[in-house]
């Protein structure tokens, strides 16, 4: 699968296209490198969900969106916001607490979110997003535009039954959601193959009437073709679709856990299937990039990246008094009103 | 204040607010089970409003709390002002993610970015035999909630005009009706009017004692007073109407008057909104207190099915009565 590098670039995406999908892969990995980086010397705090090993499929998806669609997230995010359009050195400055972070140091990790550009938020609770992007259909439905939701989620969410909810009313409803299910393998340390009896997503959604299928997750182009397609059918009517993208996670469920429960011999074989190697590849037989550019590029990602992290420890900590506001619109917290609330 | 008002029901108080939010701005919506015509709602107060705007705006959802409320909340944060109706309280524990994790803390988690414009309608309450699954009163655990606002009018005029302010607020609101409140009667003004979060309601004014009641034991705390003024014992009523924001200033400037205090509500005395309500008073109108302060809630035990048992756990006029005497009379 990997080996075969195809004679011919897909033909509906353009060189430009493919080479931003390929740094796009490449800055979410330094991105999570970094932190684990920094988190390790201690300079970030908290949880810190990594998602190396996964970056064609936020990419992929996020390459058949548009500005204006709508993304839900999870723990694992912050690849899904990068590919939709997070800057790093705000998301840099969310994870060092700084008040030049997207929520203004309130959020964190697990909570990243820029509503400008459609990214309604990471999600701390498995499965949290799913119940939500039906009332994201739902309002794009009824205000009537054309925009689409595209609900990002683990394999370790389908257990949940915000899961099957969120299945059931948006067909029902007919929205114009597209379920992306990054299927890992582990929900933290629990194995997918212990998640259900003889599980197949595909064959879930299609008891829900949705079109559904499996792809392979460590090949962005691979996820954005089917993902193209039901990001069209959704946003000309046609309802919601299911994807399942078979992918990995190279490292423990968060920074800090050794995974004893991977085999070291299953991820040994899933890092060589890295989707950023294999599209840098491909580009590079395609002729649409040389090893100087990208080399370059490399280059350019971790100036970006150590840009950011600059930029987020000069930031501002925010005044501890802050922790008070940003609660209700028109009250304090305590509940007396706010002038203009 | 109001020159037009006619007697109408707390259903139709709030049905009148719904239509006419709906007709004032058209991104209010309604969503919950089975509130679409014919059976417009479990208490009625939907009754109706399909035929008026349609099942695209009177969305009639399955049996899927979870994922009803989590529509709400999508649909409130991407520009849209549902309404949303649990049928009994009791089943939003079904939908506890989507409403302690999400509404109440997308805001503040996505540091103000978002609003939550969304209405959490619900009744809750004991009296007809409805035993432990379809009587509670949780209003305690969304009351507990940083980022949610919580109303419980015990009135036709404040179910209405509170609820027209609910649909109006950018954040979100748990709204408690109770089952028994739907058929009562009471005077409503034919013009519009709104009622703000955060102002209490002196509902009947007296001397000797500040009874705090929420809901329906605002109407028991009212024929408390009734039985209580034969006997030459002057009781105030005060209904804080939202739980949060709370008016405190209303009730320390009753018991500054009174210098006694009881509160009341239905729901089980440990934990709940009546012990906030006490270390409140206790804190800001220490000094005016000349009595202990007395709670008269439910014990706290699951609400029991037969008749005698509900009966005996609820609170009702001749309890309230009974420990208001005591504390007048110094028998404490």
């Amino acid at each position: 699968m990997t080996e075969e590098i195809k004679d011919a670039p897909p033909t509906d995406l353009t060189q430009e296209q493919l080479l931003a999908m390929y740094r796009r892969m490449r800055l979410i990995r330094g991105f999570e490198d970094t932190a684990q980086r920094y988190f390790e010397a201690g300079e970030i705090a908290g949880f810190l969900h990594l998602s190396q090993g996964q970056e064609a499929v936020p990419v992929g998806t996020c390459t058949a969106l548009r500005e204006d669609d709508y993304i839900t997230s999870t723990h694992r995010g912050h690849g899904d916001v990068i590919a939709k359009g997070c800057e790093v050195k705000f998301m840099f400055a969310e994870l060092y607490g700084r008040t030049t972070g997207y929520c203004k140091g309130k959020g964190g990790s697990m909570h990243i979110a820029d509503f400008s550009q459609g990214i309604i938020g990471a999600n701390g609770i498995v499965s949290g997003g799913l119940p939500i992007v039906i009332g994201v259909g739902l309002s794009i439905k009824m205000r009537g535009t054309d925009q689409v939701a595209v609900c990002f989620f683990g394999d370790g969410a389908t257990a949940e039954g915000g899961f099957h909810e969120a299945l059931n009313l948006t067909s029902l409803w007919q929205l114009p959601v597209v379920f992306v299910c990054q299927n890992n393998f582990y929900g933290l340390s629990q194995p997918w193959e212990r998640t259900a009896y003889k599980c197949d997503l595909a064959q879930r959604a299609r008891s829900y009437h949705m079109p559904g299928e499996c792809l392979d997750g460590m090949d962005a182009i691979a996820v954005y073709h089917p993902v193209n397609k039901a990001v069209e059918l959704a946003r000309s009517g046609g309802g919601p679709s299911f994807i399942e993208a078979k992918t990995y996670r190279f490292l423990g469920h968060y920074v800090g856990d050794p995974a004893l429960y991977m085999p070291p011999e299953e991820r040994e074989a899933w890092r060589k299937k890295d989707a950023i190697l294999k599209l840098g590849k491909q580009l590079k037989a395609w002729g649409y990039l040389s090893e100087e550019e990208d080399e370059e590029m490399g280059a350019g990602i971790e100036a970006e990246l150590q840009a950011g992290v600059e930029y987020a420890r000069s930031s501002p900590i925010p005044a501890p008094e802050e922790a008070l506001t940003d609660l209700y619109i028109h009250f304090d917290y305590l509940g007396n009103p706010l002038q203009g609330g | 204040m109001h020159n037009d008002t006619r007697e109408i029901t707390y259903r139709d108080a709030l049905k009148e607010a719904l239509i006419e939010e709906m007709e004032r701005d058209e991104r209010v919506f309604l969503l919950g089970e089975d509130i679409a015509d014919p059976f417009g709602s479990a208490y009625k107060v939907t009754l109706g409003l399909s035929p008026i705007f349609g099942t695209d705006r009177v969305i009639q959802t399955p049996i899927s709390e979870q994922g009803f409320t989590g529509a709400a909340v999508g649909a409130a944060i991407t520009g849209l002002r549902p309404v949303l109706e649990y049928m009994y309280i009791d089943f939003t524990t079904m939908a506890m993610d989507q409403i302690a994790n999400q509404a109440a803390k997308i805001r503040y988690m996505s540091g103000g970015q978002a609003k939550v414009p969304v209405v959490l309608r619900t009744q809750g309450g004991p009296g007809r035999s409805s035993a432990a699954q379809h009587a509670q009163s949780l209003e305690a655990w969304f009351h507990h909630l940083p980022g949610m606002l919580v109303a419980m009018p015990a009135t036709p005029y404040d179910a209405k005009g509170l609820l027209k302010t609910a649909i109006r607020l950018d954040d979100p609101v748990m709204f408690i009706e109770q089952k028994l409140l739907y058929n009562t009667k009471g005077p409503v003004p034919e013009e519009e009017y709104t009622i703000p979060f955060g102002m209490a309601d002196v509902k009947r004014e007296g001397s000797d004692c500040t009874v705090v009641a929420t809901s329906m034991a605002v109407l028991k705390a009212l024929k408390a007073a009734e039985i209580l003024e034969q006997e030459g014992i002057s009781v105030e009523v005060v209904d804080p109407r939202t739980l949060f924001p709370l008016d405190i200033d209303t009730i320390v400037a009753s018991v500054a008057k009174t210098s006694r205090l009881v509160v009341t509500h239905e729901a089980p005395e440990r934990g709940g909104f009546g012990a906030e309500v006490v270390a409140q008073v206790a804190d800001k109108a220490f000094g005016y207190i000349d009595a202990p302060i007395q709670r008269v809630c439910a014990p706290s035990v699951p609400v029991p099915f037969a008749r005698d048992l509900e009966d005996y756990t609820m609170v009702d006029e001749t309890k309230i009565a009974d420990r208001v005497r005591k504390l007048v009379h110094g028998e404490f």
